[in-house]
């Protein structure tokens, strides 16, 4: 039975890293494909509420973004701390949302346009008098489809 | 010079390949985020100059009011947070006028008739926090979707989370079909119980 034996080499082959490319582009076409992208960056402070009757918001594509919160502390120099709306990189007042709107549905074709939804990612110390003001601002837009956008949790604790 | 060309061309190292890879991945690990967004969904009405005031029954609305300390006062009565949705359950299921077959509720003749009628009226004020309006949305939604998923759950065994959910998606227009087969579903709900759930402008 000796005829199975085989002769021992002295030391270890090495491992083959051959396939480590492989492995980690696949890691990386995973990753590129499941997350979206970071669109800006948040000059304010952005705690969402919680909230447990939430829908899902659809594709990105059919998503866009209002912002708002007090002026994070590294902004509170030169942009205040009273609550602030923030739209794509900049602030802005509500009277800029018309405007913001405007362009962003020039940028989607017209098919989308009624799938549009403004997502209102509002931070829990807000003052209602501001989101009365924006939502104000949707409504003669006619930009109806809101998503108070939150965070999952229940809210009566 | 003369030696150029001669024989097999040099192998490219791919040894930095997985290193570039690595780096290509970090990237992406830091610059993007998983995980899809949710939210309160709702419709804000037309903008209109004098919005016309419907003649309601004053026993058909539910008024809350919300202060600057973020408390809750229904139909003249401090409530706890915690209460509201179920205040708001009976108050849509009361079914006063006895012509709602699907509702059980206690035909109080001083709430409201049918939840056709039945309006919720959310009043706020100007330093109320997002936060507290947030979770009064959410009771007030619960309320509404406990409803409509109890019927829903009862005629197609599917909640109308779901089904909406499914109905809005912009996905679902590509399976032929589909669209047409759950509007009537979504609609017959939205009937039986319409989210009649009224604001007004805060006050400064």
């Amino acid at each position: 039975m000796s005829k199975f034996k085989k002769k021992k080499s002295g030391d270890l082959p090495a491992i083959s890293t051959a396939s480590l490319p492989d492995i980690v582009f696949m890691l990386l076409f995973f990753f590129m494909t499941a997350t979206t992208m970071k669109d800006s960056d948040l000059k304010i402070d952005n705690t969402l509420p919680k909230a447990n009757q939430t829908a899902k918001l659809h594709k990105k594509q059919y998503v866009m973004y209002v912002y708002a919160g007090k002026p994070s502390e590294r902004y509170r120099a030169t942009l205040g701390s009273s609550d602030r709306i923030q739209l794509a990189d900049k602030m802005a007042s509500p009277a800029d949302i018309r405007n913001f709107i405007i362009s962003e549905r020039a940028q989607r074709n017209s098919e989308d346009e009624k799938y549009l939804t403004a997502s209102l990612k509002i931070d829990k110390q807000v003052k209602m008098g501001l989101v009365g003001a924006i939502k104000l601002e949707l409504r003669k837009i006619n930009q109806l489809k809101v998503n108070y956008t939150t965070a999952q949790g229940n809210p009566v604790e | 010079m003369a030696r150029k060309g001669r024989g097999l061309p040099p192998e490219v190292n791919a040894g930095s390949m997985a290193d570039i890879a690595f780096l290509l991945l970090i990237f992406f690990l830091v610059t993007t985020t998983i995980g899809v967004d949710q939210g309160i969904n709702r419709l804000l009405p037309r903008w209109e100059e004098n919005p016309p005031v419907p003649p309601i029954n004053d026993r058909n609305i539910l008024t809350v009011l919300v202060n600057k300390d973020n408390q809750l006062l229904v139909e003249e009565k401090l409530v706890e947070l915690k209460d509201l949705r179920q205040t708001a359950i009976d108050f849509l299921e009361n079914n006063g006028k006895g012509t709602c077959a699907y509702c059980n509720g206690k035909k109080d003749p001083n709430s409201s008739d049918s939840p056709e009628d039945a309006v919720i009226s959310l009043n706020n004020d100007g330093q109320t926090s997002y936060e507290t309006y947030i979770a009064v949305q959410n009771e007030l939604v619960g309320a509404y979707n406990f409803l409509r998923d109890k019927e829903c759950k009862k005629r197609y065994g599917i909640t109308f989370t779901e089904l909406e959910y499914i109905y809005n998606d912009p996905a679902s227009k590509a399976t032929e079909g589909l669209v047409e087969d759950l509007k009537p579903k979504v609609e017959k709900i939205q009937e039986l119980y319409p989210m009649r759930l009224s604001e007004a402008e805060p006050k400064k």
